[in-house]
């Protein structure tokens, strides 16, 4: 056995009355590493979360945690903490109270109790608030002891569910900065849910795709970002374009298909497609180049420009293609020489083209 | 535009001191000296003195305290044990015993008098301090259980999971945070309780024995026979107490309103 | 080495809710199921009853002095809800347009009367209308009226006495749901052209209504059994079903005809809890605790 795996998760099943939550997840998780769970609200990744920390039991499929099978074990035995959606900070019980509670429970001398309080209070710079109840904490500061709490027992895994879906933007960004200084500093794996994909893109070592009750794609945030297997994590996962075309014919490295009365290219090495099927590409919007005069030997084609947007300091041009749907292209800078109704050719890298739902699950 | 909006709050000032009215000239005359109740002869002490004498009124309010205290703790403890085991064990049963169990507060009060002198002369007990209590406690019950019940659905889940989670084993997780958040519900409902059990009149005339009266009773039969102005001073000392009890419920309540806000709601 | 499977261990918690399905069962449903069998019961000759099956009782409420005494009481219990309507409805609405401070001081200010002893406040009115009573000295005094009006035990005097215990509850409910009512609603209507009072029936009467509802029951049913308001302010001119079951049961001895009328009663006051959940579709009454 992989002396470095603290947790694995073996074909986990779980329904709630006629609905299939969950269908078969497996996962194996490595010492001190942090994994996100992505997805859209509904898609079990909270549920996934709860039978790791026993606060449901699954269906089918195995729960080990160091190689201990703590499947049916109560929530109570397993060294495993959670920070709530909501935090769930005892509202009769001041800060210091709530964040000691797991060691008074564990019979833990009052003196070293105190000591580790104000440890873990330090840790998340909350020094000082000992005695506050939570309900004179702001959102951010609930949130800190939520954590504080979960990390005093040093637990083998903390699990996470939307830790900072209640919070503004600029408190998140900074959230998200301490809580990765945090994992480092304790070594402590993460297991973190979110349905942000730029949060999970940000702090995670893999990040794991959810929906409908499955993974779609494990892997670090530039597998998944930089060759999304789907059309629908490429979608989710910073918003690429889609172009759907018929192959015209593959090479050793690249395929060449038709769409929009032009020739595109897309890398693809090890997975051989049949000529005239149909094929299904993701560009993100910065790969996309714009020319008002088609490049030479370039594959592409021609649209119209419909609409330019700013947003954030990034110029975004919405592409006429096909009949409703429309592609955008974005860059940084405010301006570009081009305006709506012109006629662009657009072309892009062929390695940044990735070809989604080979295996004809879409 | 001004009349408008002084309009209504005339009304609603008229109509509390209506409201009042008849409390404030209990008062008042218990403080005259005359003892035709219609005739003021100047203030006077000398009805309370004369109710402080009167053994049988003290034997009456210690009556009625040990009932309101027996009734609504023992509500107390079987609403509030219901409302969590309820939580726990789903019966289909459930809810049609909590219905039957409300209905002591839905049917009128004289209904429930006779029902109890029917079923208690049919078990042959004997009338008294016993049947007053478990008479009461069925009129107790409800109290509690609809408050403790709201209570408990309107708590979030997920603290007591977070115990768990923490470490706790159910039942430690039961009385580190279930009971502590349900606990100012428990009191604000035995409260309630005692303070309806304490008032009752109907309910007492039908199950009270004959050694056995308590304050309302007293005062009622005293209404029917000679009224003395030592009722009125009686009375002005309910009215006191009440008072008393009706801030610390509001207390309760207010204990109530911080807990209730759980931090879900606050945060959005 | 596999650990027994954890659900639902109703193990201990059957225990608790066990004291709650004894005591219902003995001293609410027993009770309930004896008083409807006791009214199909024979009067013994003296004291008590003999075990033989009869329709008698309820045939005897058809005897006019009972029946009158239901339609009085009927006639009373709806006079006293519609008063009660008049004088609370307008309160509990007003009361809710208040600020929170307010509303909170008037939510106490209401608390100590409805929590005060009935009886105490009871004793306040037959103070005030007894012959050469508050009342009529004070009417006098303002020279309104020149004799006594001796309102104690009089008609007029038990319906005081009854709009006043009851009236409160009506304000509870009332406010409960004009608490909740979102006001903006009505500025709505008053935006689009509805007049103060057009928009006043059409949106804040229909959204006060289960509160309204809730209010005519809980002060319905209990007019019809409040036989100690009638007594003591009705003396013996007022009679009411109450009374005459009190009577039946205390004085005559008859308890299967106390049974029979408790069951005709209750049948009505459970027809009126009927008419209201059909109407609102609301399971508990609002306001209740």
């Amino acid at each position: 056995m992989d002396n470095n795996l603290i947790l694995k998760l073996e074909g986990i099943e779980k329904s709630f009355g006629e609905e299939k939550v969950l269908k078969g997840i497996d996962l194996s998780v490595a010492h001190g590493e942090f994994i996100t769970l992505l997805g859209p609200s509904g898609c079990g990744k909270t549920t996934t979360l709860r039978i790791i920390a026993g606060l449901e039991t699954p269906d089918r499929g195995r729960v080990l945690l160091e190689g201990r099978d703590v499947t049916d074990e109560e929530p109570n035995t397993r060294n495993v903490n959670t920070v709530f959606q909501n935090y769930a900070l005892f509202p009769h019980m001041n800060v210091e109270a709530n964040v000691g509670y797991s060691l008074r429970i564990k019979r833990v001398p009052k003196k070293e109790i105190v000591k580790r309080v104000e440890e873990a209070l330090e840790l998340v710079r909350l020094t000082g608030f000992e005695k506050r109840m939570p309900n004179e904490l702001s959102g951010g500061q609930r949130q800190r002891v939520a954590i504080a709490r979960s990390v005093i027992n040093q637990p083998k895994v903390l699990l996470l569910d939307e830790p900072l879906g209640a919070l503004d933007l600029q408190l998140r960004r900074e959230m998200q900065t301490e809580l990765k200084r945090l994992q480092t500093h304790l070594g402590i794996t993460f297991i973190y849910i979110t349905h942000d994909q730029e949060e999970a893109l940000n702090m995670s070592d893999r990040i794991a795709v959810m929906r409908d009750g499955v993974f779609e794609q494990l892997g670090s945030p530039s597998d998944v970002y930089d060759r999304p297997r789907t059309s629908y994590i490429a979608t989710f996962v910073g918003s690429a374009n889609i172009i759907k075309g018929k192959v015209v014919k593959q090479t050793e490295d690249s395929v060449f298909f038709s769409c929009c009365n032009g020739t595109g290219i897309a890398a693809l090495s090890g997975v051989t497609l049949s000529e005239e099927s149909e094929v299904t590409v993701a560009l993100r919007r910065e790969h996309l180049s714009l020319h008002k005069e088609k490049p030479e030997n370039a594959h592409g084609f021609w649209t119209v420009i419909k609409e330019k947007r700013f947003s954030g300091g990034i110029l975004q041009i919405l592409l006429s293609y096909g009949d409703d749907l429309e592609l955008i292209s974005s860059k940084q800078g405010l301006d570009s020489d081009m305006t709506v109704g012109d006629n662009v050719f657009v072309t892009w890298n062929p390695e940044n083209a990735v070809p989604v739902d080979l295996d004809g699950d879409q | 535009m001004k009349n408008r909006t002084k309009l209504p709050n005339i009304y609603l000032g008229i109509v509390t001191a209506i409201m009042y009215l008849p409390i404030l000239i209990v008062i008042i005359y218990s403080f005259n000296e005359s003892r035709i109740s219609s005739v003021w002869e100047g203030f006077s002490f000398k009805w309370y003195a004369d109710l402080f004498r009167d053994k049988s009124i003290l034997d009456a309010l210690i009556n009625s305290i040990i009932l309101a205290s027996l009734s609504s703790l023992s509500a107390g403890v079987i609403g509030t044990l219901a409302a969590v085991g309820m939580t726990k064990v789903k019966l289909r049963t459930n809810s049609t015993v909590e219905y039957i169990a409300t209905l002591p507060i839905i049917i009128p009060e004289i209904i429930l008098g006779i029902i109890f002198l029917l079923y208690f002369s049919l078990l042959g007990l004997r009338f008294g301090m016993t049947t007053l209590i478990i008479a009461h406690t069925t009129f107790c019950v409800p109290y509690v259980l609809i408050l403790v019940k709201a209570r408990l659905a309107g708590m979030d889940k997920s603290f007591v999971e977070a115990a768990r989670d923490l470490g706790a084993s159910g039942p430690r997780a039961f009385f580190d945070i279930t009971l502590p958040l349900i606990l100012p519900a428990v009191a604000s409902g035995m409260l309630l309780s005692f303070a309806m059990s304490f008032d009752d009149v109907v309910i007492s005339v039908f199950v009270t024995g004959v050694n056995v009266n308590t304050l309302p009773l007293k005062i009622y039969t005293s209404l029917k026979t000679g009224v003395t102005p030592k009722i009125n001073a009686l009375c002005t000392l309910m009215f006191i107490a009440t008072i008393i009890l009706i801030m610390l419920s509001a207390y309760l309540g207010k204990l109530n309103r911080i807990n209730t806000t759980d931090s879900k709601e606050e945060t959005l | 080495m596999k650990k027994k499977k954890r659900k639902n261990r109703p193990g201990l918690s059957i225990f608790s809710i066990l004291p709650l399905y004894l005591f219902t069962i003995v001293f609410v449903a027993f009770p309930l199921i004896y008083l409807f069998v006791l009214s199909f019961l024979t009067r013994a000759e003296t004291w008590g009853v003999v075990n033989q099956l009869t329709l008698k009782n309820y045939l005897g409420i058809l005897d006019p002095i009972y029946l009158n005494t239901f339609i009085e009481s009927f006639k009373l219990a709806i006079l006293t809800t519609g008063l009660v309507i008049l004088v609370g409805y307008p309160y509990g609405y007003f009361m809710a347009k208040l600020n929170s401070d307010w509303r909170r001081r008037m939510m106490l200010l209401l608390m100590i009367p409805f929590w005060i002893s009935s009886l105490m406040r009871l004793f306040g009115w037959v103070t005030m209308f007894r012959a050469n009573g508050v009342l009529d000295k004070f009417l006098m005094m303002l020279g309104i009226i020149d004799e006594p009006l001796k309102l104690l035990y009089t008609y007029p005097a038990v319906v005081v006495g009854m709009v006043y215990a009851l009236t409160p509850f009506m304000i509870f409910s009332v406010y409960s749901s004009a608490e909740k009512l979102d006001w903006s609603m009505v500025e709505a209507a008053r935006d689009l052209g509805a007049t103060r009072w057009k928009a006043f029936v059409t949106v804040t009467l229909k959204l006060t209504l289960p509160g309204l509802l809730s209010g005519v029951v809980l002060t319905f049913i209990p007019s019809m059994g409040l036989f100690y308001i009638a007594e003591l302010l009705g003396g013996n001119k007022v009679v009411l079903v109450g009374n005459v079951i009190q009577e039946q049961l205390m004085k005559s001895h008859n308890w299967p005809f106390a049974a029979a009328l408790s069951v005709v009663l209750m049948a009505l006051t459970s027809f009126v809890i009927f008419l209201y959940r059909k109407i609102t579709k609301v399971k508990d009454l609002e306001g209740l605790v």
